[in-house]
């Protein structure tokens, strides 16, 4: 009987190299990978068997750009194949150099026009609030998607709307164009959000930031890592 | 029509618990029990239109089936790209439902004037565009939608006819035998149609699903070669859909609808019509042109 070992973060890179063609969203995919992975790893109520089930935690990728890190992950946590990585950006394959929900098992948003997940998953929160479900809502953007002013209305709203089963991690690698002053944590805290700033490739560290209680208001962590430079 | 969507709306809230209203201020205390009883469904986001239609993409992802309300211009061309992207590409489902049309509000100038978004929509896969034209219509429509997990878009108006017609959702209905022409009329327009060719015999077949396009009863209902199209919306938006539909019939189009200008005049929709010839005159005038080169 052939047994496949289970794949860990030390394979990620592995993984992401088998996905040829995006080399200019190298920086976006590298930027997210830790996170991607302790959420996949300690976080999210997920399972690959179970796709669909009502109650199941919501990952959503917002930025989109850079996927490469976000499929090598859901190959290492058995959502994809591994083999499919190959086929990253054919015309056939499932995966795109943005994500999309209705070809890829576990990818909760089609994205890639930045600004869009943060108003999908305020009203997935809202929706999971109103069903009373356990269920949890995560939401990665990025601090150049956060240009977008469409990121705002969901940031203002979420927080009047005390969406405590929402949080949103933004990564920051410093790619704004005009950037955050007093930093990204501010904007959110401004509108009643708990914010935590964390180092971005401390795993440990990402994993107490999601894990903080923030009861009546939504969780903003912002993952900080190296400059996109 | 819109007093009527908020009565309807407010009992759809009430009797099945997969319905959501997501407003973005437009509408908010037109449905109080609604809103009082059903707040975790009754959503007012504040004036913030792209949110809106997000909302409305993660309650459907949620198992809701989202209504979304707003004047034209804020529920369609603001948040054109959260329509594609958000509803279209993820491919889920949500109700939009519009006033003011293309230019119910004509006093406030183009801001709140739409007559493209007929149009707009159209461009985008998936979406199923009624166009009512009377209030036991949008009823019916609205119901209809509420049954589905479709992407339709409910277009409500001011103008309205007289009589509420025996309608089926997706079809023409057969309004009018006659000889020598067809005329589709849409929505609203249908009285003044009627009244514009009271003494002509053409065929006229009433419009309240403009996409899909019901090809077929335009094929079985087809009178001469000359089909005269009566659109409420910017002219022209649903010739490519009769040209598709008769491609192997020798036919000519005269397409009757609002042009595609720059609008800087204010007034009333009644002023704008007779302007655009989208009274029974100006559809009288246009249709016997087309007739006349018909002969």
């Amino acid at each position: 009987m052939t047994t496949i070992a289970a794949l860990g973060h030390a394979d990620l890179r592995r993984l992401m190299d088998l996905q040829l063609g995006d080399e200019k969203h190298t920086p976006s995919a590298t930027s997210t990978l830790d996170v991607i992975w302790v959420l996949y790893d300690r976080i999210l109520r997920v399972h690959p068997d179970r796709t669909d089930d009502p109650d199941r935690d919501r990952f959503l990728l917002s930025k989109g750009h850079g996927p490469m890190a976000y499929y090598a992950v859901l190959a290492a946590k058995g959502f994809i194949g591994v083999e499919t990585l190959r086929t990253f950006g054919r015309y056939d394959s499932p995966l795109g150099h943005h994500p999309d929900r209705n070809l890829v098992p576990g990818v909760e948003i089609s994205s890639g026009s930045l600004g869009h997940g943060l108003g999908i998953a305020v009203g997935m929160a809202l929706g999971l609030r109103a069903r009373k479900s356990a269920a949890r809502v995560f939401c990665l953007v990025g601090d150049a998607e956060l240009d977008e002013g469409s990121n705002h209305e969901a940031i203002v709203f979420a927080g009047r709307a005390r969406l405590d089963n929402l949080a949103v991690v933004a990564v920051d690698n410093r790619s704004s164009s005009y950037g955050w002053p007093g930093g990204l944590a501010a904007r959110f805290a401004l509108e009643g959000w708990s914010t935590t700033t964390v180092d971005g490739r401390d795993h440990a560290a990402l994993e107490r930031a999601f894990g903080v209680e923030h009861v009546g208001r939504p969780h903003a962590v912002v993952a900080v890592v190296e400059s996109k430079a | 029509m819109r007093e009527r969507f908020y009565v309807t709306a407010e009992e759809l809230v009430g009797a099945d618990e997969r319905i959501a209203v997501v407003l973005a201020d437009i509408g908010t205390g037109r449905m109080p029990d609604a809103e009082r009883a059903h707040a975790d469904r009754v959503i007012n986001v504040g004036i913030r239109e792209q949110l809106m239609v997000g909302v409305a993409a993660g309650l459907a992802m949620t198992g809701f089936r989202p209504i979304v309300h707003s004047f034209a211009p804020f529920a369609v061309e603001r948040p054109f790209e959260m329509l594609k992207i958000d509803l279209g590409h993820n491919d889920v489902g949500a109700i939009v439902v519009s006033v003011g049309a293309s230019y119910d509000t004509a006093v406030y100038g183009r801001t709140h004037q739409s007559p493209e978004d007929v149009a707009l929509l159209s461009a985008l896969p998936g979406w199923r565009i009624y166009v009512p034209g009377h209030p036991t219509e949008a009823d019916q429509l609205l119901r209809a939608a509420a049954r589905t997990d479709e992407r339709v878009y409910l277009r409500l108006s001011d103008q309205s006819n007289q009589l509420a017609r025996p309608i089926a959702p997706g079809r023409l209905h057969l309004e009018r035998r006659g000889r020598d022409a067809t005329v589709i009329a849409t929505g609203p327009l249908l009285d003044p149609t009627l009244e514009a060719t009271a003494d002509l015999d053409v065929t006229v077949l009433y419009m309240t699903t403009a996409r899909p396009f019901d090809a077929d009863t335009l094929r079985a209902s087809l009178t001469g070669d000359l089909v005269v199209l009566v659109e409420p919306y910017l002219a022209g938006t649903s010739s490519a859909e009769v040209a598709s539909a008769l491609a192997d019939e020798p036919h000519r189009i005269a397409a009757i609808g609002v042009p595609n200008v720059e609008h800087r005049k204010y007034g009333t929709w009644q002023e704008h019509n007779a302007a655009h010839g989208l009274d029974a005159r100006g559809i009288r005038a246009r249709v016997l042109r087309a007739l006349s080169r018909d002969a």
